[in-house]
């Protein structure tokens, strides 16, 4: 049997990360709440196994989203993770077929040249050669990007890369390693028996004309696979647990597992699954409009598996879902920063405890103080029956423009309806839910569902895209959630309402709560181009802007927000449009602070854009006649 | 009672150098903003909470300045952080994080009192 | 030859400065981007603190500048501006070119756009209006609203647009104080059947005389003073306005219905100001306004040899300061023009 010592560091830290990635999986699987376990055995030996397979060979070893969004970036993950793979692919079927035995163990391969130098002389065997020397050649071009990017990121087109920590320094190193002493080992070697093919067989021709290179080959030997062993032993230390995590992430996500809103396995295998690529920091306007580069989301995913203390970390961000979107490996990242915002509330009392390989959440039974409810004050409304509920939000009272319009709009539509929160309402519980408060944001939801529900409307419609995704996500009414952009988009296309053509070159700013937060992208602009002239944007539905007033954000400075604000309006009004549309109150008083250009909502275009009724004009004109008699006698 | 003369009662005065200003700290500390408030009265005129009980975020951050810690801790729960008083303060005082971080500050000064 | 010096704006400051210098025996082109001269004189009636007519000062300043030392170019725009070893090259929008061996820009003020606070309904409900809105009224002798009727009870709002981080001016304007101690002083004395109530957040009455106008409007003409910033005004179906405020002082919320309310509008860098900031290539400070050289010695000095500031393009002021802000900048081109 071939052997020789060097090769018991790898082989020591190819079993040790073998056996750790199982018992590890078996430890999350056991995590798992019953159901997410029956959905992953479903999936396992169902047909999600290989829509998982085509996804882990697509994403994990060709990175096609990242490709997609950043050429560069993606051949450089690519090659090391395609390359590799076809390397120990080719390598085992090289030592299974050339070799003194079949199912060799997989140092064999690994080490294959070593114990068979005399290799490669027949044409069959060259060209094999040939291809090997061609994947290694492929892995050490992404590998000199990789190195590149290192100390300067701008080379892969990215504006910033992630910060290290001490072990992924050493993992990183022994990564780097790997290749390049592969490279050199072989190529002593070969040079050593006068063969190889074009790059180890040139490369060790070369050496051997002034280097010792039969002398050299072993020393290179083992510095290969002590840097293979390291790099597996340190693994689980580093975010390199990306590799194997991720397998695991897509059977769980193909099997239909979410996040939820408490810690468990499917957070925590996402959480591990970050290969801290660095697509979330650059499209994270935190970064690039406010300058502030510590709380992206790779950053907390780390801190996270750091176990530090992540609070104020996860309190400062807009929530705008930018990164969501751009995530090549999907994580969930909202999802996860709200659960890390409601650890923070004392009533939610999970813990998760660091054991240095091993990291398992303790979940000492919740001390939870019986909690008076918070809101005892709210009386009891008895609201009119009606069939439209008109909810404008807290924020539209500050914005009279909006409701004013959308209280033409209504009137226009001759629908009955009522402006439930014309006096001033209670606030719909999403700010709340976005501090971590669940179990208050609970008591206003359960209050406003009283309300709604004593008013027996089948419609509700809203002003507030923050109000919009809560009263979708969150109440249980059996009533049609409607945004006002909406609203208006049924009131055209059922012909309700008539609407003028107005000429103005309108630009619309998706609000992040109304896209990518609940997915309405297409009636707000059906809308504008129906009313006005729509022209386009750089910044459009999944790529559109936060307008930096944000209630996601619990930590951010106003002279931040109005960074953010600026540029997002900058952006927006390159073409000089006559308006600046949106459809949220917040985001209008937000950029209207600091552009010269028009900014409107939605609903405010609309009701100028409204023809009012002949039958309605006659009766607001005997309504002032009656008024003007009343006030003469 | 016939003991006559002058007596100072206890709660008519703030008694500055022994009231406890932690939690004034506390915040000053995280949020640098809440030393901007000019008490003009805004958040509480738009309130969305101050619309149905007597709950006066303006009072309550003096009363946090001047450790009279006692009312703050009554009513700050009340608080639905909707972020009105944000778009409306003209300091840009924090309102929201100074809320969140007043509760915070309670719970853990209960935490240390059990 | 006759030295010559360029003013540009021919309100209080520019007529000031340009009647200074021709006393002195220079030359003025004095331009004005409006017909009339006068500035923002011609939008007010009364001034604080004697309430006398604005009109008074105007001809003061216009007899002070009609004379053949000044050429006055109204409702000219100024297209470029070269700063050059022979003096400045100011060509206007006639394409006439003036060739000058200084320049005083005195752009003055804008006042705030108060439908930048939309929540104070100004151009959405029908009974908002601003100070100059209310001026207007008092030149025509009539305040009404907006069906015709007098209104009994108004509602004045300090500090609209000025201290206020929302809208970017983290200034005080100086001004807006007394205007609205003067307004309702003024509203009484239209209306003795009316209430009027000031929402304030600071009364900053620190000119000659403000604090005395300040209790006239108490003692004598019963003026009711607030103090808490109105948050919102709402409008009911009867066109009311409905304030939301907190007293602060009572430490109540407080709600309010009016027949009219009136904001004061602070002062802002002008929209002409800038772009002469532009052409000239000259800074603007912290505020927007021009920045001087010194805030002590050097408020009529810019980075730019050869052009001086006069008047409110470099900070709010009243009428007062602002004359004397631009004698000083006359004496500085005097001295600049001697010494060169």
């Amino acid at each position: 049997m071939q052997f020789d010592p060097f090769v018991i560091p790898f082989n020591i830290g190819l079993y040790f990360i073998i056996t750790y990635v199982v018992v590890r999986c078996i430890i999350w699987f056991r995590d798992l709440s019953r159901p997410d376990k029956l959905r992953l055995q479903r999936g396992f030996f169902g047909k999600p196994f290989g829509e998982s397979l085509k996804e882990i060979f697509l994403e994990s070893l060709i990175h096609r989203k990242i490709l997609k969004s950043n050429l560069r970036l993606g051949y450089m993950h690519m090659s090391l993770a395609f390359g590799w793979f076809l390397l120990i692919f080719f390598g085992t079927v090289e030592a299974d077929v050339f070799g003194d035995h079949h199912l060799n163990a997989p140092y064999k391969a690994i080490f294959f040249r070593f114990f068979n130098p005399d290799h490669g002389r027949t044409g069959f065997e060259s060209a094999y050669g040939f291809l090997m020397d061609l994947i290694l050649a492929f892995i050490l071009s992404g590998l000199l990007l990789a190195v590149t990017k290192r100390f300067y990121s701008r080379v892969v087109g990215m504006k910033k890369t992630t910060k290290l920590k001490i072990t992924d320094r050493i993992a990183l190193t022994s990564l780097w390693m790997i290749f390049p002493s592969r490279l050199l080992a072989e190529s002593f070697t070969s040079g050593a028996y006068g063969n190889g093919s074009f790059m180890t067989g040139s490369l060790g021709a070369w050496f051997s004309t002034f280097l010792p290179v039969r002398e050299l080959a072993y020393p290179f030997w083992w510095l290969y696979s002590l840097s293979l062993g390291t790099f597996f032993v340190l693994l689980p230390l580093t975010r390199y647990m990306h590799i194997p995590t991720e397998l695991f992430l897509i059977f769980m996500r193909n099997s239909g597992i979410r996040t939820g809103d408490k810690p468990g396995t499917y957070s925590e295998v996402q959480t591990y699954s970050c290969s801290s690529c660095g697509i979330c920091i650059d499209a994270c306007q935190m970064s690039f409009a406010a300058g502030i580069n510590t709380m992206q989301s790779a950053y907390l995913l780390k801190a996270i598996r750091k176990n530090d203390d992540v609070s104020h970390m996860a309190q400062n961000c807009l929530m705008c879902g930018r990164c969501d979107q751009k995530c090549p490996v999907g994580i969930e990242l909202s999802p996860i920063r709200m659960i890390q915002r409601r650890m923070e509330d004392s009533e939610n009392d999970f813990r998760t405890v660091y054991k240095g390989y091993f990291r398992s959440q303790q979940r000492p039974e919740p001390v939870k103080p019986v909690m008076p409810p918070s809101f005892g004050f709210i009386p009891e409304a008895e609201p009119k029956k009606v069939d439209v509920v008109y909810f404008a939000g807290c924020m539209s009272h500050l914005t009279p423009g909006i409701k004013n319009s959308m209280v033409k709009i209504l009137n226009a539509s001759g629908l009955s309806y009522s402006f439930i929160d014309e006096a001033g309402g209670i606030c719909c519980g999403r700010p709340m839910m976005l501090a971590g408060l669940d179990r208050e944001a609970r008591e206003l939801i359960n209050l406003n569902s009283q309300l709604i529900w004593k008013t027996g409307a089948r419609t509700l419609v809203t002003s507030c895209p923050i109000c919009y995704k809560v009263f979708k996500e969150s109440y249980y009414l059996d009533v049609e959630v409607l945004h006002h952009s909406q609203f208006i988009g049924n009131l055209i296309r059922e012909n309700t309402v008539k609407f003028n053509f107005l000429r103005k070159r309108v630009v619309f700013h998706t609000p992040c709560e109304l896209g990518r937060g609940s997915g309405v992208y297409d009636e707000p602009k059906e809308v504008l181009s129906h009313i006005a002239k729509l022209e386009k944007s750089k910044f459009e539905d999944q790529n559109s802007l936060c307008c930096g007033g944000s209630l996601g954000n619990l930590k951010i400075d106003s002279r931040d927000r109005i960074r953010i604000a600026t540029q997002t309006a900058a952006e927006l009004t390159k073409g000089d449009p006559d308006i600046l549309a949106t459809a949220c109150p917040l985001c209008k008083k937000t950029l209207s602070a600091v552009t010269g250009t028009r900014v409107a909502d939605i609903a405010e275009i609309a009701a100028e854009a409204l023809v009012i009724p002949r039958q309605q004009r006659n009766i607001a004109k005997q309504i002032r006649i009656i008024k003007e008699l009343a006030d003469i006698s | 009672m016939d003991k006559f003369g002058y007596t100072i009662s206890k709660g008519r005065q703030i008694d500055y150098d022994s009231n406890d200003r932690r939690i004034a700290e506390y915040i000053y500390e995280r949020e640098p903003s809440f030393r901007l408030c000019i008490e003009c009265g805004g958040c509480s005129a738009t309130c969305t909470t101050g619309n149905f009980t007597r709950f006066s975020l303006r009072e309550l951050n003096i009363l946090i300045k001047r450790g009279e810690n006692e009312k703050v801790r009554q009513n700050i729960r009340k608080c639905m952080l909707c972020g009105k008083c944000i778009l409306v303060c003209p300091r840009g005082v924090n309102t929201r994080n100074v809320v969140v971080l007043a509760r915070q500050a309670f719970q853990k000064s209960d935490d240390y009192a059990v | 030859m006759n030295k010559h010096v360029i003013v540009i704006g021919a309100g209080v400051a520019g007529l000031e400065a340009a009647g200074q210098l021709s006393r002195a025996g220079i030359d003025v082109s004095l331009i004005e981007r409006e017909k009339m001269t006068g500035g923002h004189l011609n939008d007010w009636f009364k001034l604080f603190p004697d309430r006398r007519d604005s009109r008074e000062v105007k001809d003061y300043l216009e007899k002070f500048t009609n004379n053949d030392g000044i050429k006055l170019l109204a409702g000219i725009e100024i297209e470029k501006i070269i700063n050059g070893r022979g003096g400045v090259k100011v060509t206007t929008s006639e394409g006439k070119e003036l060739i000058a061996d200084a320049l005083i820009v005195a752009t003055g003020f804008d006042l705030f756009r108060s439908s930048r606070k939309e929540e104070y309904g100004y151009e959405i409900y029908d009974n908002v209006y601003t100070s100059a809105d209310l001026e207007k009224m008092f030149r025509k002798g009539k305040i009404s609203l907006h069906n015709g009727k007098s209104p009994e009870t108004i509602g004045i709002v300090h500090c609209v647009g000025s201290r206020d981080e929302k809208v970017g001016n983290l200034y005080c304007s100086k001004l807006c104080c007394v205007t609205a101690v003067k307004q309702a002083i003024e509203i009484r004395e239209h209306l003795p059947e009316s209430k009027v109530f000031c929402f304030y957040m600071d009364m900053r009455m620190g000119g000659a005389m403000y604090e005395e106008l300040y209790r006239e409007a108490q003692e004598k003409w019963g003026v009711n003073f607030i103090r808490g910033k109105v948050s919102e005004a709402g409008e009911d179906i009867n066109n009311k306005v409905i304030i939301k405020v907190e007293d602060t002082l009572a430490g109540r919320p407080l709600k309010m219905e009016l027949d009219m309310l009136v904001l004061m509008a602070g002062m802002e860098m002008s929209e002409g100001g800038r772009k002469i900031a532009g052409l000239a290539g000259l800074n603007a400070g912290e505020n927007r306004f021009f920045a001087v050289t010194d805030q002590h010695y050097g408020s009529n000095r810019s980075s730019v040899k050869g052009i001086f500031f006069a008047g409110t393009c470099t900070a709010p002021m009243n009428i007062t300061e602002t004359i004397s802000h631009s004698r000083a900048a006359a004496t500085e081109v005097i001295s600049y023009l001697n010494n060169k």
